[in-house]
């Protein structure tokens, strides 16, 4: 046993030695191959912290939403639907909300304004989400101003809400249904939707039915169909990035089984002079598995950080247009960092598995001839 | 007798438009403790012989016996194992690794026995020292001068303390001088007990006194031994 480490810890030095004896050669694989698992991983973790961010929000928001159309547009809904809706089985509470968006040509933003009941504000106290604060710099007592029906209105900043999702609270501005009503021209009695809370799961679609046959100018929008719609959206734009980097991938692949087995003329004598000297094919193809591992280990470890410094520190700002498509409306956000054990197999999977396949066959071949043949 | 080479054949390209017969039809003994010269004219498959002597090359035909083992039918594992034990090889381009130091291009051989790093590196530095490179112990193998890297390829094959000592045009790239000095360091070597079998085309080695035996080879032939 002692004698099986020392001869990898012999078979490990010599690995070492022989990466630096090919500096140039070896630094650039590892330079490509970081690029490549830095690329993957970003895109990896910002689509995924992306829908896992959308699924967090979206459990705490209500199992349906009803709108009211008109004509196949979305309108008021006046707040006696709330009586009219009846007692439906299953849902423990029904609201009325008022919320909308306004633009902010200033910051080139949309801010979602709501106004929400249980929130005690004065007509001219506001709460703003961490996102807006720090685009337009204000702190708590500041003033913060929103222009609309050709008038500006002035509110004090009360609060700055918690940071700890971004995603839907950074762009949040919370004023009180008097000051909502002056600032859109609703009137009294009307709301912008209506939220139903279902408490057992199976019975949302069935009160979504119910619901139609009862008030047939209504919509009812489920959470489950905006969860899928998050979940597909994100992902097909994951699918067209991760198509474009199938390209980088394979040129990485091909590099790789050029260059990685170091299998030039001179790497090949190598291979036969430490096969005459009594190494065994096992112990050349131990020594090039030693440097695979540093080798995709260290790049996978350097692309990952970098992705993850690049992906929750500087927002992704290279696929950013790319898989947020919003992104020129939205403030900037920064997502909540996290780190998924699947995703990194899987991303381990995709990477060091073909640089491993790529790089041992020609190696085995190589070890497994004559050491005069290869020596020749 | 310590190898026997019974009938060995051996082809290059066998079956294809260049195929070359190399070696026909050898047999020769090889005898303990004595220095055997090979000698002959660039192309008479001394190297070739000499290589499937020393396991690092098949016959095509015949047979190598070690003492009473038949190598030719030997699978990659035990030659591996034979190589390491049995033969320490001197080549003409002395195959030392660039970029390593003369301590670890002596050590190399010994790294896969795994052996405990501070005698090996002891027993190579006494080889080293023995061999009058202590000097540049922790250089890189590619400062040194022809005679300096051939005595690390020496000490290179006596790491692991074989019994035959292979030499292939040892004196090849060194000057007169250097060549005579080889020979006394294969004489300091044959009165230690090895075997030693050298290919030569220069008389410094096959004039030697110390060369016990001459086997004249020509276009893949013994023909005096």
């Amino acid at each position: 046993m002692i004698e099986f480490i020392r001869k990898q810890a012999y078979l490990v030095d010599f690995t070492l030695s022989s990466l630096l004896r090919r500096k140039g050669k070896n630094f650039g694989l590892l330079f490509v191959y970081t690029l490549i698992v830095f690329m993957l991983a970003s895109v990896m973790l910002f689509t995924h912290s992306l829908k896992k961010e959308a699924g967090i929000i979206l459990q705490q928001s209500p199992e349906i939403i009803v709108q009211r159309l008109v004509a196949g547009r979305h309108a008021l809904i006046p707040a006696d639907y709330i009586e009219k809706m009846g007692r439906l089985r299953g849902v423990t509470s029904k609201k009325a909300r008022l919320w909308g968006y306004f633009y902010n040509p200033v910051v080139k933003a949309n801010y979602t304004v709501m106004a929400p009941d249980h929130l005690v504000l004065t007509t001219t106290e506001v709460i703003i989400g961490a996102g807006i604060a720090r685009t337009i710099g204000l702190d708590i007592g500041d003033y913060f101003t929103l222009r609309a029906n050709n008038d500006t209105f002035s509110f004090q900043v009360k609060d700055i809400l918690d940071k700890h999702s971004e995603l839907v609270s950074t762009d949040l501005v919370l004023i009180s249904q008097k000051a909502f009503r002056v600032i859109t021209g609703i009137p009294e009695g009307q709301f912008t939707d209506i939220v139903l809370s279902v408490r057992n799961p199976r019975e949302v679609r069935k009160v979504a039915e119910k619901l139609v046959q009862k008030l047939p100018d209504v919509r009812p929008v489920l959470r489950e169909e905006i969860l899928r719609t998050y979940d597909s959206i994100f992902s097909w734009r994951q699918g067209i990035v991760f198509v474009l980097l199938v390209g980088a991938l394979m040129a990485f692949v091909i590099f790789a089984w050029d260059k990685a087995p170091g299998l030039s003329a001179e790497e090949k004598r190598e291979i036969g002079i430490l096969k005459a000297i009594g190494w065994e094919s096992g112990d050349i193809l131990r020594m090039k598995f030693w440097e695979g591992i540093i080798i995709s280990l260290s790049a996978f470890m350097l692309g990952y950080l970098a992705a993850y410094l690049h992906v929750f520190y500087s927002s992704a700002v290279l696929f950013e247009p790319v898989l947020k498509g919003w992104a020129t409306l939205y403030p900037q956000f920064r997502l909540v960092p996290f780190i998924d054990g699947l995703q990194i197999a899987t991303l381990f999977f995709f990477t060091i598995f073909p640089y491993v396949v790529a790089t041992i066959i020609p190696i085995w071949k190589a070890s497994v001839t004559d050491p005069d043949a290869i020596m020749r | 007798m310590l190898i026997t080479l019974t009938n060995i054949n051996k082809l290059f390209n066998q079956g294809k438009h260049d195929e070359f017969h190399a070696i026909r039809d050898i047999s020769l003994q090889i005898e303990a403790g004595k220095v055997t010269c090979l000698k002959g004219s660039s192309g008479s498959g001394k190297t070739t012989l000499l290589s499937m002597i020393g396991c690092l090359s098949r016959p095509t035909s015949g047979r190598v016996t070690l003492e009473d083992e038949i190598l030719s039918g030997l699978p990659e594992r035990f030659l591996t194992d034979i190589r390491r034990h049995t033969f320490g090889f001197i080549f003409q381009k002395f195959n030392l690794i660039q970029g390593l130091s003369v301590l670890e291009n002596v050590m190399l051989p010994a790294y896969p026995l795994g052996l405990n790093h501070k005698e090996l590196k002891s027993s190579a530095q006494k080889l080293i020292s023995h061999f009058g490179l202590d000097r540049v112990l922790h250089n890189p193998v590619e400062w040194l001068s022809g005679g300096e890297s051939q005595r690390v390829a020496i000490c290179r094959a006596l790491i692991n303390d074989p019994r035959i000592l292979i030499a292939d045009e040892p004196t090849a790239n060194l000057d007169s001088w250097l060549s005579q000095e080889f020979m006394g360091l294969i004489d300091e070597l044959r009165q230690s007990g090895k075997t030693i079998l050298i290919t030569s085309h220069d008389p410094v080695v096959f004039d030697s006194p110390i060369v016990d035996r001459i086997v004249e080879m020509q276009d893949g032939q013994v023909v005096q031994n």
